[in-house]
């Protein structure tokens, strides 16, 4: 298990980014998965940085670890911020035209298509929410 | 994220190489508030770019729904991850892609 505690802000997707994949390769990920993962982080983080201390700044604490039997990444995104829990969002309608098109929902609910498993729990003043996907 | 831009007459073509994603998307949006004006045919060329986040679909409706009213507007060279992301966000019935 390995982890990173950095300021929770745009400029550290790509640190946050740069150290998930360090893992990845390390476990051989594929790379299409691993593109896969890498858009889950700019939506999560990039969350995590434009909503959770909103107007302040705060840390974000991501956490990797590796499953074996069968092949799996976890990873962790944890912040001290305001309560939220993305998960409770109703999905979006993605059958509306351009027009009638709006985007908000729509970073959560790919994370939540592309991945294998996603939770959310609010614990001892923290957001934590877990992302897993098989490699 | 690089953007290489080639303008002829009314016809505009934009070649993406990186990542369109929550820091580079701002970008693209300067680029196109920059550029959009009085084209007609708008090209993207995906050939180069790994991926997209929604920070990049947003980008990519705002000048559909311009090219929308002055226009067409067409994305080509768009790889595998990058053609599921459009599957799965339904982007796929709105954007045209080659």
């Amino acid at each position: 298990m390995k982890e990173l505690t950095v300021e929770a802000i745009t400029e550290n997707i790509d640190v946050v980014t740069d150290f998930v994949n360090e893992q990845l390769l390390q476990a051989g990920c594929p790379p299409k998965t691993m593109s896969r993962i890498d858009i889950a982080i700019d939506e999560l983080f990039g969350n995590i940085a434009n909503y959770a201390y909103h107007p302040g700044v705060g840390p974000a604490t991501v956490r990797v670890e590796l499953k074996h039997d069968p092949l799996s990444v976890v990873i962790t995104f944890i912040d001290r911020g305001i309560p939220y829990d993305p998960l409770k969002n109703e999905d979006p309608d993605v059958t509306l035209s351009a027009e009638e098109r709006k985007i908000g929902g729509l970073g959560i609910y790919m994370v939540k298509k592309s991945m294998d498993g996603i939770r959310y729990e609010y614990k001892d003043g923290q957001n934590i929410l877990i992302i897993e996907k098989l490699l | 994220m690089t953007i290489t831009k080639k303008a002829e007459g009314e016809k505009l073509s934009i070649a993406l190489e990186g990542r369109l994603d929550t820091t580079t998307a701002p970008q693209l949006e300067a680029e196109l508030k920059r550029s959009i004006g009085g084209v007609s045919d708008l090209l993207f060329d995906f050939e180069k770019l790994e991926y997209l986040s929604s920070a990049g679909l947003r980008v990519l409706l705002a000048a559909q729904k311009v090219m929308n009213k002055q226009g067409t507007m067409v994305i080509k060279n768009v790889n595998e991850t990058i053609a599921e992301v459009f599957e799965i966000t339904g982007f796929s019935e709105i954007l045209t892609i080659e």
